[in-house]
């Protein structure tokens, strides 16, 4: 069944992301009945506002970058995410309004028999007693939690922002591969001019310098990637509903982006560039340290691609929140008129960041595979 | 008093180190285009790929800040 029609209509965009957002919408009137918890959070917050203020924006700031258990709207509105541990006693889901937005550690929860408590958005095994602080959490001396934690296998914001980038991707290519299979050998139409550019961009930029006459073979696995980076960077940008979930500056997707790089070049690796690793061109009593040299290098491309990104995207997002929180942190309605048009200038630097960085990390994967295919004449 | 992380010094004179290699390659890739207008695409291409790498420096140092001062873990 060719379902390329409903793909194309302009339509079916409009009211699937309305529908979308609706729905969602509608789980905010769960959340309304812990407000005047919450308020009350507030109340005691401001009462020693004035020594904790610094902290509290910090932690504000780190709090907006990090993943969550909810999707935050605005003020009070926010939608319920499900939960979903690996505890000792099995499989343990609810979802997360379901015991308060309490995260301060100092209530224990019942779920399914497991004894839980929530401690900053994570969730952790109490302690048998009550600490000093009022919580159940213990702490070493350096400040780190000592307790254990079950496997946490939620539907975060992170995984719900990948789902709708991936949904969108998936739906964007699905459509404009049909209409390549139609018009094959017209001139593009629709979303395929948009994106054909774009394209022509990484075959003729990205992968035909690095990779030479084998680029058709990476070309699937390069266009993923910068389309996959490019749009999630430009969705983490965008303030509300179906942006603003840092999924680039979250350093697990990055890893897993950067391990599909690894896997590719260690896969794809010819004689040529093991040889390199484990006979270089040096003198043989030079070896010992030449070759774990090579080998430590196999483990620093990738894991230099993934902090790149990571970082790159999280520097940006919390230069952004500071800028904003200059104007609480000064406590003065004047200096917005200096931070907000910096917001903006920051703001579309990231987008330009936003492309380099997809750009950057596709055309790295092209280079570390290309230099794991090519043959020894092509020096 | 001031009270903060010694690794925000780190962070910072790694970005000193970063800041001389980016403007070096972007100084030198300037005069190279405007030797070479027509090798433009190119020498961006190359530079932009020496940038990154000398970005990542300056980026590890900041992962490193911050696990310093103990606030992304």
């Amino acid at each position: 069944m060719d379902l390329s029609h409903i793909f194309n209509s302009k339509k079916f965009f409009s009211k699937s992301f309305c529908a979308v957002l609706f729905s969602l919408l509608s789980f905010s009137a769960f959340s309304q009945e812990h407000t005047s918890a919450d308020t009350a959070h507030a109340e005691t917050s401001v009462s020693h506002a004035g020594t904790e203020k610094k902290e509290d924006i910090s932690q504000i700031i780190l709090h907006h970058i990090a993943d969550s258990h909810e999707w935050h709207f605005f003020g009070d509105v926010s939608v319920p995410l499900p939960v979903i541990l690996y505890t000792e006693n099995g499989l343990v889901s609810f979802l997360s309004n379901k015991f308060g937005h309490n995260d301060h550690g100092t209530d224990v929860i019942e779920a399914d028999g497991s004894k839980l408590v929530n401690y900053h958005g994570k969730f952790y095994y109490p302690a048998p007693v009550k600490g000093a602080d009022g919580t159940y959490i213990t702490h070493d001396s350096r400040g780190d939690i000592l307790n254990a934690k079950p496997l946490d296998i939620s539907i975060t914001k992170n995984v719900v922002s990948l789902l709708i980038s991936v949904s969108v991707l998936l739906i964007v290519f699905i459509s404009i591969a049909n209409t390549y299979k139609k018009r094959e050998g017209k001139a593009p139409k629709g979303l395929q001019s948009i994106l054909e550019p774009i394209i022509i961009f990484v075959r003729d930029d990205i992968a035909k310098p690095q990779l030479g006459y084998r680029y058709k073979g990476f070309m699937p696995y390069l266009l993923t990637v910068f389309f996959f980076v490019w749009l999630n960077n430009l969705m983490g940008l965008i303030p509300f509903f179906p942006g603003g979930a840092n999924l680039t500056g979250n350093i697990a997707v990055t890893m897993m982006l950067a391990l599909c790089t690894f896997v590719l070049t260690t896969v794809n690796g010819n004689k040529n560039y093991w040889g390199h690793v484990f006979t270089p061109h040096v003198p043989w009593w030079l070896y010992p340290l030449m070759i774990p040299v090579e080998i430590i290098g196999l483990f620093t491309k990738p894991i230099a691609l993934m902090i790149r990104l990571f970082a790159n995207i999280t520097a940006g997002h919390i230069l952004i929140l500071s800028l904003i929180s200059l104007i609480f942190i000064i406590k003065s309605v004047l200096v917005a008129g200096v931070a907000i048009p910096f917001v903006l200038f920051i703001s579309v630097i990231e987008l330009v960041v936003g492309f380099i960085q997809a750009f950057i990390f596709t055309i790295l994967s092209a280079l570390f595979i290309g230099m794991a295919v090519e043959e020894h004449a092509e020096h | 008093m001031i009270v903060g992380s010694i690794a925000g010094i780190g962070a910072g004179l790694a970005a000193i180190g970063a800041g001389i290699g980016i403007g070096n390659i972007g100084g030198k890739a300037m005069e190279g285009m405007a030797r070479q207008p027509e090798a433009a695409s190119k020498i961006q291409t190359a530079m932009l790929i020496a940038a990154a790498f000398v970005e990542a420096v300056a980026l590890f140092a900041v992962v490193v800040a911050f696990l310093g001062t103990g606030q992304v873990n």
